[in-house]
């Protein structure tokens, strides 16, 4: 089932007076039958409320959905046939495991209604399909945190969805957990092939898991692409700085007679006109090199196994800190380290509307 | 410097402080314990007294050498003390039960539901808690009266059902449902008044159940709408009865037989609470911090 | 969006009907009562409108004798019971061995029938033919003289009053200051210890601050429960309250409604009127002192 989005906004009017807030702005977007797309952003970017819209539970203030061919946009939260999935997992506290996940087919009417049988073996199979088996008989405090929330994505998956929604379903698992179930919720997707969104603030967790990422801020879309694509060629300085760990370091540069300078160092030949620019660097982008044209002050060195980081200094740096990571085999010593660019890795951004600048290197 | 036998010293003094502080607590809380536990004691040695032993004592005796039941049998016999007990039953059960329905529908109406004026009604209503009863009493009866309930179960029972102040305890509860249950609700279909009786009202029990037990010992308790709007003994409750037979009663002073009736419409409630002591306490104090 | 509004008013809609009936337009009615001057409740006609019955209340003597009792009562019963609770709190605090039973049973009256247990203390206060009743042999075994206290002067009846509903009252007192008292953060208690404090110097300083909202609470509540006492005496002296003496202001209302003396709304509307008056002078006199103490 492919989901449309058309022109969604959603403005929600002020309290006190104030103006209107805008939680999500002309929001256009297809997303393919099947596929599992991350939405994005820090927090308050609008995007619980894109997810709160497609599932029903809030009207577009503008704008249309649809799921196929039908047109959703006004209908109830109950006649979509979406499964949601919340951060806090939201099981009902009384109820047993086999209770929650039996809840939804309950209140299934008319022709559709079911015979106990037969929810108790939609909602065993369900419970297969996300491996909570033995524990249908616990109540839900009785549980970990993952085992909730395989049992709360059970309860979303047992009426068959036609969409599966995710509101930052890990957020509230340690670190270990959450790498688990994020494998186990890519399994499940794939198994059951429901086109899913899934919203998180952990670019990490969306660069993992979606087929096409979705990057919002402050109710707008940024990017829609596939991970690595985000990641490589992000739109503006905004996605650049949102994705990536240890993230983008930024400098302030200028293009004169087409070479890049970031502060005095002519680090590349590049074919642009004259300019300020902002000059993003990955940190896997630096290669050190002693001839190298970037020079940075050297305040340290963290070696983490694999990889050196190394921690310097630039007086063009828009942070106090630059961060480069390079293989553990070099040895770096001295007060100052300098560095070649690898120009894939070096992200150029106009210095007025911080929008990616399309540029290639000059030999 | 202090040397280690004035540390000594010190420490024997603080010692003996902390005993006879200790001390002191323990007899001031039994005295009072004494006291709130004599009149129980003293009504049930009573009721086992026989009339001529009772009459015939000049200084009260502390024990009885030969309990007797007869007094019980007086009380049931001689008034229709069954009979005050059976309305006090249908009177506690049908109030508490229909003030349940009530209260639990206006509180969810103000937790969950969303429609306009909600915050206004719900202000009105918390202005209202302050009204006391004594206020409204009057033109209950005169309305009772003209509808000719006077004398009437229903008469009863309609001006006690409705509690404010239990709207607002069950609402600041279901309130602390989270929001997400009830999205997930609302996403498989599940009805407004469904996601009440199914996920609101199994998750707040604790609450209702404290709220039963407390609005049983009111009914039980009551005593002056009923003297108000009852003067037939066949629809006396309980409180009511008691008074009559201290008036009236047994046709002579039968103090021991006045003290079994006592005792037997005392039992139910120190039974409940006895049962539910951990629950009526905690409740009565969420209360009256909330109130 | 209508139909949402709707349904949010369909489940309010039993509470409001009972609260329309039995409340609010109760609310409207009992002014209206109290202005109107000769009401008769069989002809349900009056001669006019005016501030008679208010005259007429405040100058029966009843009324004053309720109003007096009353005033006793709630002058005596408040500052006692709040202080004896206190009193018991803090030993209930204090300790820990037989805490739990202590508490359930200092909580015991709150779950009686007031009308029954007053029965009791009835009579062991009475002096009757037979026995001169418990206390009053208590009395003569320490070398007093005996009174009846349930018949006998003003000054013995009121003093059973107070005891009896000082008895009633303290249980929820007490509850509610154990509870407060047991919320005070105890690391206070270590740093004003490690800092030399006296435990009175600590009681005075630390806990009495930290629970006056509660005691507040407790005192405001007080003094509106004991202004409408009416079935603690009724319990002690009868439903003939004028002929002992011990009408309480709620009493007079009732007695003006119903009974032998009743049949006057319009009297009972203003008297009931006067209470709320006074109780509601009281509770915002309370109110402002309590807000001047507790905001420093």
């Amino acid at each position: 089932m492919k989901v449309v989005l058309q022109n969604l906004t959603k403005i929600y009017p002020s309290r006190d007076k104030g103006p209107d807030v805008t939680a999500v702005n002309d929001f256009t977007f297809e997303i393919p039958d099947g596929k599992l797309i991350g939405l994005l952003g820090p927090s308050g970017c609008g995007k619980s409320t894109t997810l709160n819209l497609i599932s029903g539970l809030e009207t577009p203030t503008s704008g249309k959905i649809f799921f196929g061919d039908d047109d959703v946009t006004n209908l109830p939260p109950e006649n979509r046939g979406i499964g949601l999935v919340f951060q806090s997992y939201a099981l009902y506290p009384h109820m047993t495991v086999l209770q929650n996940i039996m809840f939804p087919l309950e209140n299934f009417k008319g022709k559709d209604r079911l015979s106990k049988e037969e929810m108790k073996e939609k909602a065993m199979e369900a419970a297969r399909l996300v491996q909570i088996e033995p524990y249908l008989e616990r109540k839900p405090a009785q549980m970990s945190g993952g085992q909730q929330q395989r049992v709360a994505i059970a309860r979303a998956l047992v009426k068959r969805p036609r969409v599966l929604l995710l509101d930052e379903p890990l957020s509230n698992l340690d670190a270990r957990l959450r790498l688990q179930t994020r494998e186990e919720i890519r399994r499940i997707q794939r198994e059951t092939g429901i086109t899913t969104v899934f919203v998180t603030h952990d670019q990490e967790e969306a660069m993992s898991i979606s087929d096409q990422i979705v990057v919002m801020k402050a109710g707008v879309v940024q990017q829609i692409d596939n991970p690595q694509d985000v990641y490589d060629h992000p739109v503006n300085l905004f996605v650049a700085s949102f994705l990536g760990t240890p993230p983008i370091n930024v400098f302030d540069g200028e293009v004169r007679d087409h070479m890049l300078y970031i502060g005095e160092d002519a680090v590349m030949k590049v074919d642009l006109e004259d300019r300020k620019v902002i000059v993003g660097i990955r940190p896997e982008g630096f290669i050190l090199d002693e001839n190298g044209p970037l020079c940075c002050s050297l305040t340290g060195v963290q070696v983490m196994g694999r990889d050196t980081s190394v921690v310097s200094s630039h007086p063009a740096s828009r942070n106090p800190t630059v961060c480069s990571i390079i293989s553990a085999e070099n040895k770096v010593t001295g007060d100052t380290v300098r560095f070649r660019l690898k120009p894939f890795k070096t992200i150029l951004f106009a210095d007025d509307t911080e929008q990616a600048l399309d540029y290639s290197v000059l030999e | 410097m202090t040397t280690n036998s004035e540390y000594l010293k010190i420490e024997k003094k603080q010692k003996r402080n902390d005993s006879i502080r200790t001390t002191l607590t323990y007899v001031l809380l039994t005295l009072w314990a004494l006291i709130v536990l004599f009149p129980f004691y003293w009504m049930l040695l009573t009721s086992i007294k026989s009339y001529s032993a009772y009459n015939g004592e000049y200084i009260p005796q502390f024990f009885t050498a030969s309990p007797t039941m007869e007094n019980y049998k007086e009380a049931f016999t001689a008034v229709p003390l069954a009979r005050y007990f059976s309305n006090t039953i249908i009177f506690t059960l049908s109030t508490t039960a229909i003030m349940l329905a009530v209260i639990v529908l206006a509180a969810f109406a103000f937790a969950r539901l969303k429609f306009a004026g909600r915050d206004m009604t719900f202000g009105m209503f918390l202005s209202l808690m302050m009204i006391p009863n004594e206020l409204v009493i009057i033109t209950n009866f005169v309305t009772i009266t003209n509808w000719g309930m006077r004398n009437t179960f229903w008469g009863l029972i309609l001006p006690s059902v409705t509690s404010i102040f239990y709207i607002y305890l069950l609402k600041e509860n279901f309130e602390q449902v989270p929001d997400e249950l009830y999205k997930a609700a609302k996403v498989d279909g599940t009805s407004d008044f469904k996601y009440l009786w199914k996920v609101m009202i199994p998750i707040c029990s604790p609450t209702i159940v404290t709220i039963t037990i407390l609005k049983i010992i009111e009914c039980w308790n009551s005593y002056v709408w009923p003297r108000l709007i009852t003067d037939k003994q066949e629809y006396f409750l309980v409180s009511n009865g008691i008074q009559t037979i201290r008036e009236s009663g047994f046709g002579r002073e039968n103090i021991p037989a006045m003290m079994a009736a006592v005792v037997v419409i005392s039992i139910p409630l120190i039974v409940l609470f006895l049962i539910f002591h951990k629950k009526i306490m905690e409740g009565v104090s969420r209360g009256g911090t909330k109130g | 969006m209508e139909k949402q509004s709707l349904k949010g008013w369909i489940y309010l809609l039993p509470a409001l009907a009972f609260l329309a009936v039995f409340m609010i337009y109760p609310l409207f009615d009992v002014l209206v009562y109290s202005v109107e001057e000769g009401y008769n409740s069989a002809s349900q006609t009056s001669f006019g409108i005016g501030l008679y019955n208010y005259a007429y209340v405040l100058h029966d003597p009843y009324f004053i004798q309720a109003l007096k009792n009353t005033f006793i009562l709630v002058i005596i019963t408040v500052p006692l019971s709040t202080g004896i609770a206190l009193l018991i709190a803090v030993g209930l605090n204090s300790i820990t061995k037989l805490k739990e039973l202590f508490q359930t049973i200092f909580f015991l009256p709150y779950v009686t029938n007031t009308l029954a247990v007053g029965l009791v203390f009835m009579i062991l206060f009475k002096k009757t033919a037979y026995s001169d009743g418990l206390v009053n042999l208590l009395i003569q075994s320490f070398g007093g003289t005996s009174v009846d206290f349930i018949d006998g002067p003003y000054w013995a009846k009121m003093f059973v009053l107070c005891f009896y509903t000082v008895w009633v009252v303290l249980p929820f007192k007490i509850l509610i200051l154990t509870s407060a008292l047991a919320s005070v953060n105890p690391d206070y208690y270590k740093a004003a210890k490690v800092d030399g404090a006296t435990k009175w110097r600590i009681f005075t300083r630390i806990t009495l601050p930290m629970i006056a909202p509660m005691l507040f609470y407790l005192i405001i509540t007080g003094f509106i429960g004991a202004f409408k006492a009416y079935s603690d005496a009724v319990a002690l002296f009868g439903t003939d309250l004028n002929a002992a003496g011990m009408n309480t202001i709620v009493g007079y209302v009732y007695d003006m409604l119903y009974g032998t003396g009743g049949g006057y709304p319009s009297y009972a509307s203003a008297a009931a009127l006067i209470l709320f008056a006074i109780v509601l002078t009281i509770t915002c006199i309370n109110l402002l002192i309590s807000r001047k103490s507790t905001a420093v």
